[in-house]
């Protein structure tokens, strides 16, 4: 039996990022865009598991790419959802992350670099995708870094702790901004989750996951 | 289609030529930079023209700033990738390929997709005839088995792309392609029809149900200039 994926609840009302993201928007993208991925994920799945049950080992390699897209929107989405909160709450500030501001600064020099350069990625980017601040851990050395991901690909990679993310779809903002972008780059620094960036900075990689697990 | 897509501005390329920008090598690249600037080609019905398949604030929004910030920016690498050869700099113009690609795609499949687009009063959803009919019902069986194909083609798109009904150059038959992001229609194939399937392009409107959109839009399409762009 393959497992079946169900849409976590979002960790706040649709209306609590307002008014840097709108409550039409959140109610979209969560009960609408992210369940869709979490549907077309379990079809696949199921699909696939019958497929592995036979030895169809040629359904199983055209299955890939599905479940790599949907399996990627429902995990960058989850761990999207985590990673704001509301811009009045103690977590939406960086000082909830003094470990991880210490080496942004490290990084960059200062906040404010970083964030010229977060935003320089997501600008960037080409079409459907996100950008995620990611720890990356090389033996016992461990550094930070910017990376950008087109459509649903996941930060999933050896030794990769995807930190906070931020949604460069157009339907994560479209319905208020429109094609201004770059005031919703802006924004979104108001409801970045500090202290669940610190927690998945400080933390493993099955740690950051772990809200996939929740909602097997 | 060229004529609209590289229209050239002669008194902007002199006013540049007469008065080179801050560029260490001013001199060259004031010669460099008297070339064809593109231009954002008007479109050939109003904003509100295609209602209520497309609503007349996506269409201004799409034409006015999403395709303008397309044909801004690709002039904007053209004289950065002109003044790089100019230098010699070939990392530089490597570097620069993908934004060439990127909104000089943007500009060429916007303009072809507003063209292929017209009011139902004004020919728009009436289907097609002649060669492109047989041509479209000797692969497809028949306009509403197309249809369905190139609709399934348009919702698999993983993230933002085209998909176009297509001719190959090398056997002269006709078949559906998507291409990523901004990826224009080139080298062995020629574009004869594209729809947009960014969300910019039904966002506002179809919000998540792109189906909807994807079906709405036939009754727009102009399958008088895709027979034209048959050969």
């Amino acid at each position: 039996m393959a497992s079946t994926y169900a849409l976590p609840p979002l960790p706040y009302a649709y209306d609590a990022l307002e008014p840097h993201i709108s409550k039409q928007i959140m109610e979209l993208h969560h009960s609408k865009h992210h369940q869709t991925y979490i549907t077309n994920l379990n079809a696949a799945l199921k699909t696939q598991a019958e497929a592995v049950h036979t030895s169809d080992i040629t359904t199983q390699v055209s299955l890939q790419q599905a479940i790599k897209f949907n399996a990627g929107g429902h995990i960058n989405h989850s761990l999207f959802w985590q990673n704001l909160a509301p811009a009045s709450s103690a977590e939406a500030k960086s000082s909830a992350a003094p470990k991880l501001v210490k080496q942004i600064k490290a990084t960059w020099g200062d906040e404010a670099a970083f964030r010229e350069a977060f935003k320089a990625a997501l600008l960037g980017i080409q079409g459907s995708g996100w950008g995620w601040l990611v720890k990356i851990e090389t033996g016992k050395e461990q550094r930070l870094a910017i990376v950008t991901t087109k459509d649903q690909d996941p930060v999933v990679g050896k030794g990769e702790v995807p930190v906070f993310g931020v949604d460069m779809w157009e339907h994560a903002y479209y319905l208020q901004y429109l094609n201004g972008k770059a005031a919703y780059v802006e924004n979104i620094w108001n409801v970045i989750n500090w202290k669940t960036a610190e927690e998945r900075f400080l933390g493993t990689r099955a740690d950051a996951f772990k809200v996939l697990k929740t909602t097997i | 289609m060229n004529s609209t897509l590289l229209r050239t501005t002669t008194v902007r390329s002199a006013l540049r030529a007469a008065a080179p920008t801050a560029s260490t090598r001013a001199g060259l690249a004031g010669t460099t930079f008297v070339r064809g600037k593109a231009t954002l080609p008007d479109l050939p019905y109003d904003y509100g023209a295609l209602e209520p398949s497309i609503s007349g604030k996506i269409m201004e929004l799409h034409h006015k700033n999403h395709h303008n910030t397309y044909v801004t920016s690709y002039n904007n690498f053209s004289e950065q990738i002109a003044e790089a050869a100019a230098k010699n700099d070939i990392q530089a113009q490597i570097a620069l390929q993908p934004l060439i690609n990127f909104h000089g795609g943007g500009h060429v499949n916007h303009s072809l997709f507003w063209e292929n687009l017209a009011p139902t009063s004004k020919g728009g959803g009436e289907p097609p005839s002649g060669k492109l009919a047989s041509a479209i019902n000797t692969s497809y069986g028949s306009l509403d088995a197309f249809k369905e194909k190139f609709n399934t083609a348009l919702a698999g798109i993983q993230g933002s792309g085209w998909a176009w009904l297509v001719q190959d150059t090398q056997t002269g038959s006709v078949q559906i392609r998507t291409y990523a992001n901004q990826d224009p229609v080139v080298g062995q194939f020629r574009p004869i029809l594209g729809i947009d399937a960014w969300e910019h392009a039904y966002y506002l409107q179809y919000q998540n149900r792109k189906a909807e959109y994807f079906k709405a839009i036939w009754d727009v399409i102009n399958w008088k200039v895709a027979e034209k762009r048959l050969q």
